[in-house]
């Protein structure tokens, strides 16, 4: 499998019906496609849309129906729009169960950097500090190592998005979970062993005698 | 009816009707003259989704310079603030995001161009804060991140906050859905945006709509921003036909 579509399959199956969920650029945006079958969540748009869905059709576009990345979608029946303080009052204020991002690196601490690589990359924080500041949940879904060096560290070298510890960070050969404690690995991806985690990681990993395999299928939809 | 009474019901009529009345609609032309060089200016949209795309091409075309401009993004090169960036009108810009302006980030890194990076959120907080005459705002976001630099951390019940301030402008540029003559406004889906806050936060505000309607068309429940916080509509484009 893509290895895409296994972390968008596994963080898919992290959101439960009812759930008010904003979904990063790229990687994270493909979640929408595999969410468990009966799960029903309203998407979060933070340029200002609560029920935000994929474009209906084509020539269904509409100029002023984006998203985030200024990418044209359609919205659900009973959406609503929302300018940027109380798009932001609900990410800041706790009303967001769930955010979905992308990540450069995670560290033991569960610290996120995310939003820039000093001298190479500097595009801005955008939404990015409010939403692992305020979310209730924070998932980062995210290639395990990049060109082969582990992103998942005892300290991000990169600056940091937020002080507040990440919930669970999902990648192609893992499910980690950031606890008061330190990183727990909780599940390994179809094929992979602890030990290929534990090498592919920098960070000190908490690891139980038992580690379940992600439940994820081959089939379209996750679960299913 | 006494004398004095006649003359206050009077007075009132006078005033009512002189308000239903005015016709905030001026040039395009006129419009963007007010504009001095080196103002600062908050412009609404998101990636030039609600943004007023003819007051850019304007502010281009009559080359104003040394601007600060405050909003969410700088667009991309062909599009929105953009435009403004390529034609090196802006001196510093006080954003969330520049990941999609190229441009944006070569001026920034050879000094052309001051850029102060805000969170979203809080770059949004800010200019309601100075809308709203508060004297700050204190968010939990950016605490011991780079954003934090030379700011004051305040502890409120234990709990620490960044005390980040106001932010005004000489002009608000905005874009809406519909204005009536007298500067009522409502917006359309995601290009609502930072329209309606920053309609708060500036000296002058100038409102281009995709159209303008008769004062009452709009009802009072779909109005966004208030009529009285706005100065000036552009003139619809002259078009043939119906």
């Amino acid at each position: 499998m893509d290895a895409k579509i296994l972390i968008a399959k596994r963080v898919a199956l992290e959101l439960q019906s009812g759930n008010l969920v904003n979904l990063g650029i790229g990687l994270p945006t493909l979640v929408a496609n595999y969410l468990p079958p009966g799960v029903e969540v309203y998407f979060q748009s933070e340029n200002g849309l609560i029920g935000m869905r994929s474009l209906p059709g084509e020539g269904m576009a509409d100029e002023f129906l984006t998203d985030a990345g200024g990418g044209y979608i359609g919205a659900i029946p009973g959406a609503c729009s929302l300018d940027s303080c109380l798009s932001f009052g609900l990410i800041r204020g706790g009303h967001l169960d769930v955010t979905v991002l992308g990540g450069l690196q995670v560290d033991e601490e569960g610290h996120l950097a995310n939003w820039m690589v000093p001298g190479k990359m500097v595009p801005g924080m955008g939404g990015a500090m409010d939403l692992v500041t305020g979310a209730k949940r924070v998932i980062v879904a995210m290639t395990h190592t990049a060109k082969g060096e582990p992103k998942i560290l005892k300290r991000c070298t990169l600056p940091l998005t937020s002080l507040r510890r990440i919930s669970v960070v999902v990648t192609d050969l893992a499910v980690i979970e950031a606890t008061p404690e330190g990183l727990a690995l909780r599940e390994v991806a179809p094929g992979v062993t602890k030990e290929q985690v534990i090498a592919a990681t920098e960070a000190r990993l908490i690891v139980p005698q038992t580690v379940p395999q992600m439940p994820v299928t081959e089939g379209v939809m996750a679960g299913a | 009816m006494t004398g004095r009474r006649i003359r206050v019901v009077a007075a009132i009529i006078r005033v009512m009707k002189g308000a239903s009345m005015k016709n905030k609609a001026i040039s395009l032309t006129r419009a963007v003259e007010m504009i001095p060089d080196g103002a600062t200016l908050m412009i609404g949209g998101f990636l030039g989704v609600g943004l007023p795309h003819r007051l850019i091409d304007e502010l281009v075309r009559q080359g104003r310079n040394n601007l600060t401009v405050i909003a969410n993004d700088t667009a991309r090169p062909e599009l929105g603030i953009g435009k403004l960036i390529v034609a090196k009108l802006v001196r510093k810009a006080i954003v969330s995001h520049i990941g999609t302006n190229p441009e944006t980030q070569r001026q920034m890194i050879n000094g052309d161009l001051v850029v102060e990076l805000a969170p979203q959120g809080t770059l949004a907080e800010r200019i309601r804060a100075a809308g709203y005459g508060l004297g700050g705002v204190l968010t939990p976001t950016g605490l011991g991140t780079t954003v934090a630099e030379g700011k004051r951390t305040v502890e409120i019940d234990g709990r620490s906050f960044l005390l980040e301030l106001p932010l005004k402008a000489d002009f608000a540029l905005l874009a809406a859905r519909r204005a009536d003559y007298n500067g009522n406004l409502d917006y359309t889906l995601t290009a609502r945006n930072f329209n309606p806050i920053m309609a708060m936060a500036a000296g002058t505000v100038i409102a281009e709509a995709k159209e303008i309607v008769p004062v009452g068309v709009i009802p009072p429940d779909d109005v966004i921003t208030p009529y009285v916080l706005v100065d000036y509509l552009i003139e619809k484009e002259r078009t043939n036909g119906r």
